[in-house]
């Protein structure tokens, strides 16, 4: 972890584009995600709804959908968007260094 | 002679429901096929097209077959007319009811919520409550104690089957429960999976369907017959009902309880084209419930992928029956039966002794 507190997630290549990978540090799970714009963002990594991990789910445009139950939610604000999703996703800041992803955890 | 055997308790509200949490069979993790991400994405892909071209046609089939009924009313010809009517409506009406709840039906997510909302209506399930319910059909599919939507509990009850050809058994209990809903009320078990941010949701849907049906009995009283009735509301839902309890029963009838694969509760049935539009690809279930958030239209090219992996699949409705009418009727007396689905040579099989539950690890 750098001095600002921003943590080394993944290589900016491990993530395709419109997609969603998995990142785990220190017993906790973050889903990075690459907007179809090549844009980078962070959420915690289990659906509000019953935990399933994000990384399985379906990134639509802003979306993410969690593959259990289809709950949706806008990953770059965290904004639940409907039942079965009700709890607002946590994020975090993220960017993209030398090809590399960082997030900032709190 | 039955053999000896104590009946489980299949509300969420029971000693069954903590035993399954116990075992780790609440919110697990179940067994899924390894297909590549890549080509999972690409059957993600959602698309308005396939859905709005069935939707045109689903509504030109009402129009066609309720326009013939009217001007066939008052004679025999009117019978098959509303038979046809009546299975898109109280049939019908529940996969549109499915995939729209799911919201996969279509990309665009406000069409997928009208189609949503107007097949609730039709089906006679309120657009809340059974989302809730359908959620958690799909964490604890056939898990005892944990899903609020086992169609066929053991031991089977066959009268009570046979009622459902025109929802005789459901209809009256969602009918009290719309009622309870339009007070303000909720069942205990409801309140097991619907958030309470919900429920005023709940209550005022509930009386907005109400006031429909009332206007519907008004409409009969100033006509001074029952024909506005055959077409909206309770009725429709109750002679139409018939086609759903035939697909329905495919699901999940006669097959294991509290296993951690959906290959080993679930049955993919083949179907021609008009049961496929009927039905939106639901006859590959196995397929929808191990991938829920594959869209109907791709369920088809989705099977292909799972083939090595799942069970053979029923050739057709009547190959299902012949698995499923004698296995309920043996289920009577021995309520332990269940039909046994074989995996192909080399099929990975989920760990059953080793299930991995959230609620457990908690």
């Amino acid at each position: 972890m750098s001095a600002e507190g921003w943590i080394a997630a993944c290589s900016a290549d491990d993530v395709n584009p419109e997609d969603v990978t998995e990142f785990e540090h220190d017993g906790r799970s973050f889903a990075i995600y690459r907007s179809p714009k090549n844009e980078y963002f962070a959420t915690d990594g289990s659906c509000t709804h019953e935990n399933f991990p994000l990384a399985d789910g379906f990134v639509m445009d802003d979306i993410i959908e969690c593959a259990k139950h289809n709950g949706r939610f806008n990953y770059r604000t965290g904004k639940a968007m409907g039942a079965p999703a009700c709890i607002d996703l946590k994020t975090y800041p993220a960017k993209v260094e030398n090809g590399t992803v960082f997030i900032k955890i709190d | 002679m039955g053999v000896e055997f104590t009946p489980r308790d299949y509300s969420l509200i029971g000693p069954e429901s903590r035993r399954a949490v116990e075992r780790g069979l609440a919110t697990a993790t179940w067994y899924s096929c390894p297909i590549p991400r890549k080509r999972l994405k690409e059957l993600m892909q959602r698309r308005d097209g396939p859905a709005i071209r069935d939707t045109i046609i689903w509504f030109a089939a009402f129009a066609v077959t309720g326009g013939l009924g009217y001007l066939a009313w008052g004679t025999w010809w009117a019978v098959p007319c509303f038979i046809a009517y009546g299975a898109l409506y109280g049939s019908s009406s529940d996969s549109r009811w499915h995939e729209c709840g799911h919201g996969t039906a279509f990309k665009t997510r406000w069409m997928n919520d009208v189609i949503y909302q107007i097949a609730c209506f039709m089906v006679l399930r309120e657009p809340t409550p059974w989302r809730w319910s359908h959620a958690r059909h799909h964490t604890d599919t056939a898990i005892v104690g944990r899903d609020p939507e086992i169609a066929v509990p053991r031991p089977p009850d066959i009268a009570g089957i046979l009622m459902s050809i025109f929802i005789l058994k459901s209809g009256p209990k969602e009918i009290k429960r719309i009622l309870m809903h339009c007070f303000g009320k909720l069942h205990p078990e409801e309140r097991e999976y619907i958030p309470a941010s919900e429920y005023p949701r709940v209550f005022r849907t509930a009386r907005i369907w109400v006031a429909i049906w009332l206007a519907v009995g008004v409409a009969c009283f100033a006509a001074g017959s029952i024909l506005p009735a055959m077409y909206v509301g309770i009725l429709p839902s109750v002679y139409g009902g018939w086609l759903y309890l035939v697909f329905g029963l495919t699901q999940h009838a006669g097959l294991a309880e509290d296993v951690l694969d959906h290959r080993l509760n679930a049955r993919t049935v083949y179907m021609n084209p008009v049961l496929r539009f009927l039905y939106w690809n639901m006859n590959y279930h196995v397929e929808h419930h191990m991938f829920p958030m594959i869209p109907y239209h791709a369920l088809p090219a989705l099977h292909e992928e799972m083939k090595a992996y799942s069970p053979t699949p029923y050739r057709g409705l009547l190959d299902a029956y012949r698995e499923i009418i004698p296995t309920l009727l043996k289920q009577v007396k021995d309520p332990t039966y269940h039909v046994v689905r074989k995996l192909p040579d080399g099929a990975p099989a989920y760990d059953i002794a080793e299930p991995k539950s959230k609620l457990a690890a908690a």
